[in-house]
C-alpha cells in the first residue's frame, strides 16, 4: 500500500475519533464565545454515552438513545449555568464538580450494563457528515446572523448587551445548554456508534481534549473542524504504533499532544484568536 | 424584628453553619442517587454508618485516607491561595510513588536511609511534576487547569506501562505490579492498625508549616499579595515566577509526598495507579476548597472526606456499589458549596420593622 | 421666553441609598424637547448614580420616572430604551474586537436575521451624515481613536431611536477642539427636538452647550437655572457649597536641584509601537510639574516606566543624579520615588489584606517590618497606627480589610504608603479621579505641602483645572510626546491647541 493510500486510510480512520471531538469543541465553542467557561464536557460526556447505551439497549434505537444523550447532557449543563450564571459562582470549580459527580454518577449507574453488547449501533461515521455540516452552519451564524452578534457581544462585553437591552443571562443560559446537548451527543457517539459497549471511564479523558480543542481552534466553528481531525487521525496513528511500542506510552501522546498544542497556541497571540473578553467572569448589571 | 440578610463580614460561625447546610444537602441528593440504583437511601445510610464507624478497627481505618488527603488538600490551600488552579494533585501524586518505588526497589539504599530518602525523592518528583504546568503558566501563558489535568493522564498511563512493562515483578507472575518492596522501605505502622504515622506527621507538620509560611513570612505574604492581586504584586516589585514555582514546588512536593505514603505505607509495592491512587488527587481539591484558604483548616475537612471515603468503602462492601461513589459524594458536595457561596458573603442581622426598611430593595428579608 | 414645551422626561422625588450613603436624594427635574440640560455637579455628587437609575442599572428606592407625561417603570436598560431613552456612557461600552457596524447592529431592532452587517452600513452612514458623526461602519473599534468611538456610541442611542439622550461626561476625553465638534452635534439634536442631559462637572462646558443647568450636591439638587441669568461665581457656590477660589495656588519655581530627570526616552506600548517617543523633562526640587493632556497619549506609558512597571526601550531617567533606568519598581522606591497610581483599586491596594498590611506593601522587605524571613507583625501594627492618625484613615482598625475603606480613604491609605518614606519625587498619577471635595481638597493640600517641603511632584491629570491649579510649570502630552512645557498662567486655548496637536 502506498503511502498516500496509506494516509487517507488513517484520515478516514481519523475522523471517527474526531467526532466527538468535533461535536463536542463546537458546543464548548458556543459556551466560551457567550463567555462561560464549561468544565463539566466530560463528566456530560460520560452521562451521555450511558444514557445513550442504555436508551439503545432497550428501545433498539441507537438514534433514539443519541437523543437522549443530549437531553442528559442538557440536563447536566443547565446545573452548571444555574451555579454559575445564576449563583455567579465560580465556572471552573462549578465545571469540575460537575464532571465529578457525572464520573461517579454514571459510574454507579452504569453499573450492570457493563460488559453488555449492544445490538443495533451505528456507523463510526455516522455523525461525521452531520458534525461538518453543523459546524458550518454554527459558523454561519455566529459571524453573519443577529443572533451571532448577541452571543459574541454576551462574552465580549456583557455590560454593553446589557445596555442595548440584551438579557446576558439569558443568552449565557441558552449557549450553555446547547453546549451540553452537543457533548451529550458526542459521548452518546461513543457508546453507540464507535465502541458499541459500556465501560465505565470510557470516555478516559476526552472531555479535556475537546476543552483544549476549542482554544486551539480560536473559539472559530469552522477550525474547530480542522483540528478534530487532525487529533483524530494523530490518535489513530498512534494507535497504529501500538505494533512496536507497548500501549501505554501511546496512550499518553494525546494528552501530550493538546499541551503541545496549547503551548502553541499560546504563542500565537494574535488579536484575532484570543478568547472572549469576557470569558469566566460572571456578569452583574452594575458592575456587583 | 425579624430577619435580616444584608452584605457586609461574615462571622466564622455563619460560615460554617453554610458549610455544613451545603453538605448535608449533597448527602441528601445522593441519597437520591441511591433510591435511583435501587436503594432505600435511609437504610443505605445507616448500613454505611455502621460498617464504616462501630465495627471494632473501624475508626482508624479513617486514617488511612485522610493522611493522602491532608497532604493533597494542604498542598491545594496553597496553590489556591496563589491563584494557581492546582488540577494535577493527582499526577504529582503517582509521581511520588514512582520516585518513591525506583529507591525501594532499584536502588541500593537501604536500613534507615530507605525512608527518608523515599520522602525526599518523592518530594523532588512532585516537585517536578508539578513545575512544568507552572512554567507553561508563566512563560507561555498555558491555561493551568488543562495542563495539570493533562499531565495527570501522562503519569496515570506512565504508571500503567512501568508495573505492565519494565518494572513488572519478575517474581509476581501475571498480576500487574512490582515485587513487594524491602523491609526497610515499609513505613512503620501505628500498632494494632494500618495507619503509617510517618506520613500523618509529615502532613500535620506541613499544614503548621503553611499555616505559619502564610501568615507570618515574608514569602506567605508576597504569595498572598500574588494570589489576592497580581497587579498590585508587580506593583510592589513581587516576582510572579518566584512566588508561583515556589507554590508548585511545595503543592506537586506535598502531593507526592502522599502518594510515597501509600505506596510504601499501604501497598508496598507498586500498581495500577487507580488502586494506588483512589482519586485523592482530586478530592483533595474540595479538601481544600472547604478549608477556604486556611492550612489549619484541612485538618478537618482531611478528616471529613476520609470518613467520607471509609463510608465508601464501606458501600462497596456492603452495597456492592463501584467504587466511584465517593466522587458522586465530592462532585455534589463541591457543587452545593460554590453554590452556597454567594450565601456566604451575607450575615444575619437582627433589626427592628421600620418603615425605611420596607423601601430598600437593595436588602433581602425573611426567606430567600 | 414663549411657554415651555411639556417636558420629555421628569424625575419626581428620586432617592436611592447605599450603605452608609444617600446617593440621590429626593431628585426632582425635568428636560424639554430641544433643550440641553446640564447635570453640574462635583465627583461623587450622585450624577452617575442617578444616570443609571435613568437608563435602568439601578432601581431607585422612591420616586417617578415620567417620560411624555407618563409614568415608566425603567427595571432594565430594555426598559429605558423601549422608552426612548438613549446612554452615552463615560466609559464605552463597546466591543473593541468587532466592527463598527457589528456594535451598533444590536441597536437597530429592524436589521434582518441573516448578514445584518451589511443593512446596518448604509444607515449608520446616513444618520452620521445628517448629525455630523461620520464613522467608517467597517473600521474595527479598537482602531478608531477616542472622539471616533464615542460618535459610536452616540450613533447607537440615536439609531436605536432615543428621543432622550443622556451624555455622560462626554467632554472628558476630547481635545477642546473635538469638544467644539460635538457641541455642533448636541446643537443638530437640538434642532430635532431631541432631549439632552449632559452630565459634567466642568462648568465652562455647561456655559457653551446647555440651555438649563441644575446643580446636584451630596445627591440632592440644589437648584436649577436658566443658563441667561446664571453666572459662574454662583453656580460654583451651588456645587461647592462655599466660595472657591479661581485663582492658582502655584508660586515661581525654585530653582534647586533636580529631584527628577527624564532624558529622550521612549517607552513601548502594549502593542509594540513606541507610545513614549523621546521625552525629556526634569522636575525640581520644590516643584510641581503637571503633564496635561488627553488619555492615551503616552501618559500611562511614562508614569510606568518612570515607576518601574514598564522598560523604556532608550533614554534614561535619573532620580537626583543617579540613574534609574529600567530599574524594579522596588529598587526605584527604594531611590526615592513614591507612586500614587491611576487605578488605586486595581494596582494600588490588595482589597482582601488588611489596612496595616497594606501599609506595608512597598517596604516589608525591610526591618523593622522584617525580622530575617518573618514579619514583625507589632511593629506593622505600631507603623499602622501612626499612619491612620497622620493622614486621618478613616478605618475603625488596621486590621479591617482594605476593600471595606471608602474610595477617598483608599487614597489616603496610598498617599501614607507611599509618602511616609519621605521620597524625593512623588509620581501621581490622577490622584483624584473619582472622589469627593473633601478628599480631593485634602490631596492637593498634602501635595502643595510636600512641594513647599522640597518634594518634586510629577503630576498627570487629565483634569485641566487641577492641573493648571496645583502645576509651576505645565507641559502637555500628545502623540507620545511633550509638545510644550509652559509657565502656569498661560491661557486655556493655548493649552487645548497643544492638546489637539497644534504646537506654537
Amino acid at each position: 500500500m502506498d503511502f498516500s493510500t496509506w494516509m487517507l486510510g488513517a484520515l478516514i480512520r481519523g475522523t471517527a475519533f474526531g467526532t466527538p471531538l468535533l461535536w463536542g469543541a463546537l458546543g464548548e465553542i458556543y459556551a466560551e464565545r457567550a463567555g462561560v467557561v464549561n468544565l463539566g464536557v466530560e463528566g456530560m460526556m460520560i452521562l451521555g454515552a450511558l444514557g445513550a447505551f442504555a436508551t439503545a439497549q432497550v428501545t433498539g434505537s441507537p438514534v433514539l438513545g443519541l437523543v437522549v444523550a443530549g437531553g442528559i447532557g442538557g440536563a447536566a449543563a443547565l446545573l452548571h449555568a444555574i451555579v454559575s450564571i445564576g449563583l455567579r459562582a465560580n465556572q471552573y470549580v462549578s465545571g469540575l464538580a460537575l464532571t465529578m459527580f457525572g464520573l461517579g454518577l454514571a459510574g454507579v449507574l452504569g453499573r450492570g450494563w457493563e460488559g453488555v453488547p449492544l445490538e443495533r449501533s451505528l456507523s463510526e461515521f455516522a455523525l461525521a457528515p452531520v458534525g461538518v455540516a453543523l459546524a458550518v452552519a454554527l459558523w454561519a451564524v455566529l459571524y453573519h446572523t443577529r443572533w451571532g452578534i448577541i452571543l459574541r457581544t454576551a462574552g465580549e462585553s456583557p455590560a454593553a448587551a446589557d445596555a442595548m437591552g440584551v438579557n446576558v443571562i439569558v443568552v449565557r443560559y441558552l449557549a450553555v445548554i446547547f453546549g451540553g446537548i452537543l457533548a451529550g451527543v458526542a459521548g452518546g457517539f461513543l457508546s453507540v456508534a464507535y465502541r458499541p459497549s459500556w465501560t465505565e471511564g470510557m470516555t478516559g479523558g476526552v472531555g479535556w481534549i475537546v476543552i483544549a480543542l476549542a482554544i486551539f481552534a480560536s473559539w472559530d466553528p469552522l477550525r474547530a473542524v480542522v483540528a478534530a481531525l487532525l487529533f483524530g487521525t494523530l490518535f489513530h496513528l498512534s494507535f497504529l504504533l501500538q505494533r512496536w511500542i507497548p500501549p501505554e506510552p501511546l496512550q499518553m501522546l494525546p494528552f501530550v499532544f493538546t499541551i503541545l498544542v496549547l503551548a502553541v497556541t499560546a504563542r500565537r497571540g494574535t488579536r484575532a484568536g484570543q478568547a472572549p473578553e469576557a470569558l469566566g467572569l460572571p456578569y452583574v448589571r452594575g458592575g456587583g | 424584628m425579624k430577619i435580616h440578610l444584608e452584605r457586609g463580614e461574615p462571622s466564622g460561625w455563619w460560615i460554617l453553619l453554610v458549610s455544613v447546610a451545603a453538605i448535608l444537602a449533597a448527602f441528601v441528593v445522593a441519597g437520591g442517587v441511591f433510591w435511583v440504583y435501587g436503594l432505600n437511601p435511609i437504610h443505605a445510610y445507616v448500613v454505611v454508618a455502621h460498617d464504616a464507624f462501630s465495627t471494632p478497627g473501624a475508626l482508624p481505618e479513617i486514617f488511612r485516607p485522610t493522611i493522602p488527603l491532608l497532604l493533597v488538600g494542604v498542598g491545594l490551600v496553597l496553590a489556591f491561595r496563589a491563584q494557581f488552579y492546582n488540577i494535577g494533585a493527582e499526577g504529582q501524586l503517582l509521581a511520588g510513588a514512582v520516585a518513591a518505588t525506583w529507591i525501594a526497589l532499584f536502588t541500593p539504599i537501604r536500613g534507615t536511609w530507605a525512608i527518608p530518602a523515599m520522602f525526599i525523592a518523592g518530594f523532588a518528583a512532585g516537585a517536578l511534576w508539578g513545575l512544568v504546568p507552572s512554567l507553561l503558566k508563566l512563560r507561555l501563558n498555558v491555561n493551568e487547569v488543562i495542563s495539570t489535568l493533562m499531565m495527570n493522564y501522562i503519569a496515570l498511563y506512565g504508571v500503567s506501562w512501568l508495573v505492565t512493562g519494565p518494572w513488572k515483578g519478575p517474581s509476581v507472575r501475571g498480576f500487574a505490579y512490582t515485587d513487594l518492596f524491602p523491609d526497610p522501605a515499609w513505613l512503620p505502622l501505628i500498632p494494632g492498625t494500618r495507619v503509617h504515622w510517618p506520613t500523618l506527621v509529615l502532613g500535620i507538620a506541613f499544614a503548621a508549616g503553611c499555616a505559619f509560611l502564610l501568615s507570618r513570612s515574608r514569602l506567605g505574604f508576597e504569595i498572598r499579595v500574588q494570589g489576592e492581586n497580581p497587579d498590585a504584586a508587580r506593583y510592589a516589585g513581587i516576582s510572579s515566577l518566584k512566588t508561583t514555582i515556589l507554590v508548585m514546588v511545595l503543592s506537586g512536593g506535598a502531593a507526592a509526598l502522599a502518594g510515597v505514603g501509600e505506596v510504601a505505607g499501604v501497598q508496598h509495592k507498586l500498581l495500577d495507579p487507580s488502586q494506588v491512587s483512589l482519586g485523592y488527587g482530586y478530592t483533595g481539591i474540595i479538601v481544600a476548597w472547604l478549608a477556604r484558604g486556611k492550612p489549619l483548616a484541612t485538618l478537618l475537612t482531611a478528616g471529613l472526606f476520609g470518613l467520607i471515603y471509609s463510608a465508601g468503602s464501606a458501600m462497596q462492601v456492603s452495597l456492592q456499589m463501584p467504587f466511584r461513589v465517593t466522587y458522586v459524594f465530592d462532585g455534589l458536595i463541591l457543587f452545593f458549596l460554590i453554590g452556597s457561596e454567594r450565601l456566604m458573603s451575607y450575615r444575619i442581622r437582627l433589626k427592628p420593622t421600620s418603615a425605611v426598611e420596607k423601601a430598600d430593595p437593595a436588602s433581602f428579608s425573611g426567606g430567600l | 421666553m414663549c411657554a415651555a414645551p411639556s417636558p420629555l422626561l421628569a424625575l419626581r422625588e428620586i432617592t436611592k441609598t447605599f450603605p452608609g450613603v444617600v446617593a440621590n436624594d429626593r431628585v426632582t427635574f425635568d428636560v424639554r424637547p430641544g433643550e440641553i440640560h446640564a447635570l453640574l455637579g462635583e465627583n461623587g455628587a450622585g450624577k452617575t448614580t442617578l444616570m443609571n437609575i435613568i437608563y435602568g442599572i439601578l432601581q431607585p428606592d422612591a420616586g417617578e420616572i415620567i417620560v411624555r407625561g407618563q409614568m415608566t417603570r425603567v427595571r432594565s436598560p430594555a426598559d429605558a430604551i423601549a422608552a426612548g431613552i438613549g446612554m452615552v456612557p463615560q466609559h464605552f461600552l463597546l466591543v473593541r474586537r468587532h466592527t463598527v457596524a457589528e456594535n451598533i447592529a444590536l441597536a437597530l431592532p429592524t436589521l434582518p436575521f441573516l448578514f445584518p452587517g451589511r443593512r446596518a452600513e448604509d444607515r449608520i452612514r446616513e444618520v452620521g451624515t445628517h448629525y455630523g458623526l461620520a464613522v467608517d461602519p467597517r473600521a474595527a473599534v479598537w482602531q478608531l481613536s477616542v472622539s471616533e468611538q464615542q460618535r459610536v456610541e452616540i450613533l447607537k442611542a440615536l439609531l436605536r431611536g432615543a428621543q432622550i439622550l443622556i451624555l455622560d461626561e462626554p467632554t472628558s476625553v476630547l481635545t477642546p477642539q473635538e469638544v467644539i465638534f460635538l457641541s455642533n452635534v448636541l446643537r443638530q439634536m437640538k434642532a430635532d427636538g431631541h432631549a439632552v442631559i449632559f452630565i459634567t462637572h466642568k462648568l465652562d462646558e455647561v456655559f457653551a452647550v446647555a440651555d438649563r443647568v441644575s446643580v446636584l450636591r451630596k445627591g440632592r439638587i440644589i437648584g436649577t437655572v436658566d443658563i441667561a441669568s446664571a453666572d459662574k461665581r454662583t453656580l460654583a457656590r451651588m456645587m461647592v457649597g462655599r466660595d472657591i477660589e479661581f485663582g492658582d495656588l502655584a508660586r515661581p519655581p525654585a530653582s534647586g536641584s533636580d529631584s527628577l530627570e527624564v532624558t529622550d526616552l521612549w517607552v513601548p506600548g502594549d502593542r509594540g509601537t513606541a507610545a513614549v517617543r523621546g521625552v525629556s523633562l526634569t522636575v525640581q526640587a520644590g516643584e510641581i510639574f503637571g503633564i496635561a493632556g488627553v488619555a492615551g497619549n503616552g501618559q500611562r506609558e511614562l508614569i510606568e516606566a518612570v515607576t518601574g512597571l514598564r522598560k523604556p526601550h532608550r533614554g534614561r531617567v535619573a532620580v537626583l543624579g543617579k540613574d534609574i533606568t529600567g530599574k524594579t519598581p522596588q529598587a526605584i522606591y527604594a531611590a526615592g520615588v513614591a507612586h500614587v497610581p491611576e487605578e488605586r483599586i486595581r494596582m494600588g491596594i490588595v482589597g482582601t489584606m488588611t489596612v496595616a498590611e497594606n501599609l506595608i506593601l512597598r517596604r516589608y522587605r525591610y526591618p523593622p517590618f522584617a525580622r530575617g524571613p518573618l514579619l514583625d507583625s507589632h511593629a506593622t501594627l505600631q507603623f499602622a497606627r501612626r499612619l491612620i492618625l497622620e493622614y486621618s484613615i478613616a478605618t475603625p482598625s488596621p486590621t479591617t480589610l482594605a476593600k471595606s475603606l471608602s474610595g477617598g480613604n483608599i487614597q489616603r491609605l496610598i498617599l501614607a504608603r507611599e509618602l511616609s518614606a519621605q521620597p524625593t519625587v512623588i509620581v501621581a498619577a490622577h490622584p483624584t479621579s473619582g472622589l469627593d471635595v473633601s478628599a480631593t481638597d485634602q490631596i492637593h493640600r498634602l501635595l502643595l505641602q510636600r512641594r513647599d517641603a522640597g518634594t518634586g511632584v510629577l503630576l498627570v491629570s487629565e483634569d485641566l483645572e487641577e492641573v493648571m491649579r496645583l502645576s509651576d510649570r505645565v507641559a502637555v502630552m500628545f502623540g507620545g510626546q511633550l509638545v510644550g512645557i509652559v509657565p502656569t498662567g498661560t491661557d486655556r486655548e493655548t493649552i487645548g491647541l497643544m492638546m489637539a496637536g497644534q504646537t506654537g
